[in-house]
């Protein structure tokens, strides 16, 4: 095989999982630049949407994947019915870590901006933005991954190559849609109190 | 290595790993604070920064994923002149000159719909196609390196390889749109 073979097969193998998160992105990107006037009111809100995106990528992702490689050990049935217990552990074990890393990451970020001296939203106000975002978007992907798996798989396809891209697109934009309607529903919630 | 399928075993596992990455997505999100004001002023750069950082983060997991499995079966070896290990790092950089372009074209134009263009397209075209170019040869260097760690230390890179890869690779996103835009702009 020569160079430009292995880049030509490469290239070809990549690039439609490219093109679909693409998609996702720019939809997530539009939606985050729509929410310029939450970001001006939550001071620190920017700062935190890297690490909220990233979560929902590493926990689902790691969820997709698990499930993925359950199905081809045979220790898992594709069927959402019957509650399997194994998959509500798995799910519930994503939506924990995902809140707990939420939650985290807003501690982090108020921490960090209040040493270094930069306006920082109350750190109630973020930690629940966080907390509510997380859930929401949690909830989402998990039924996504799941169903998309589970379909995938009874269809005959490698659940392996459908979860990567599919976490990164609706990852993206669940996690961003989901911001926004946390963002305005703590907002609305703080205004009453 | 396979966990047990409880809450408290998946967590277990998960949770000391995906802490740190939160704390290294944090950090990019201190490089996003930075530039704030140019930010909310241009909505097309805010929309420039999800698909930026997640395409980065794409290119380096699908190479890390290729070389771990070529890894695996034995293929690749980590030499420059390795037929396998070349191709993938010339495919990962054709991919960014042809996606990235699209990435611009794509944020400009979503962003002149939903709240007016301020910015020429040729100027985010070029913002976004320069750091496609700089975040592939940074993914690459990345995705290598990490690779050939987890190989002399005998780690499954499929476990490493891949996290790592993917929230270095968001980081280095913004931090290079940051430095194009302060360049561009």
């Amino acid at each position: 095989m020569t160079v430009r073979d292995a880049a030509r097969e490469a290239y070809r193998e990549a690039l439609p999982a490219l093109a679909a998160s693409l998609v996702g992105g720019l939809i997530a990107g539009v939606v985050l630049s729509g929410m310029r006037a939450e970001l001006r009111d939550v001071s620190g809100l920017l700062v935190l949407v890297p690490a909220l995106l990233a979560t929902r990528g590493n926990v689902y992702g790691s969820l997709g994947a698990r499930i993925s490689t359950a199905l081809h050990q045979g220790l898992v049935e594709p069927r959402v019915r019957g509650g399997d217990e194994r998959l509500r552990s798995a799910v519930a074990a994503a939506l924990a870590n995902g809140l707990l890393a939420s939650a985290f990451a807003a501690v982090a970020v108020f921490t960090i901006l209040s040493l270094l001296g930069s306006s920082v939203a109350p750190l109630p106000v973020l930690v629940a933005i966080a907390l509510l975002a997380g859930l929401l978007s949690g909830i989402a992907l998990s039924a996504v991954v799941v169903t998309a798996v589970f379909a995938g798989y009874r269809r005959g396809r490698d659940p392996d190559t459908l979860v990567g891209p599919l976490v990164t697109t609706t990852g993206d934009v669940f996690g961003v849609f989901f911001l926004l309607a946390a963002v305005r529903i703590v907002l609305a919630l703080a205004e009453v109190i | 290595m396979s966990t047990e399928w409880t809450v408290r075993a998946i967590t277990r596992a998960m949770l000391p790993i995906l802490l740190v990455l939160t704390l290294v997505e944090v950090g990019s999100g201190l490089v996003l604070g930075r530039f704030e004001t140019q930010l909310l002023q241009y909505p097309t750069l805010l929309a420039l920064v999800p698909v930026t950082i997640g395409t980065a983060g794409n290119l380096g997991s699908i190479l890390a994923a290729r070389l771990s499995t070529a890894f695996h079966l034995g293929t690749l070896s980590f030499d420059p002149r390795d037929e396998n290990l070349a191709g993938n790092a010339l495919a990962t950089f054709a991919l960014a000159v042809s996606i990235f372009p699209v990435v611009g074209v794509g944020a400009w134009g979503l962003t002149a719909l939903v709240s007016g263009a301020q910015l020429a397209p040729q100027t985010v075209v070029a913002i976004s196609l320069a750091s496609g170019i700089a975040l592939a040869i940074l993914a690459i260097a990345v995705t290598v390196a990490v690779t050939y760690v987890a190989y002399r230390f005998r780690l499954d890179p499929d476990d490493v390889v891949i996290p790592i890869v993917t929230n270095t690779c968001d980081v280095l996103g913004v931090v290079v749109l940051f430095a194009t835009v302060q360049l561009l702009l």
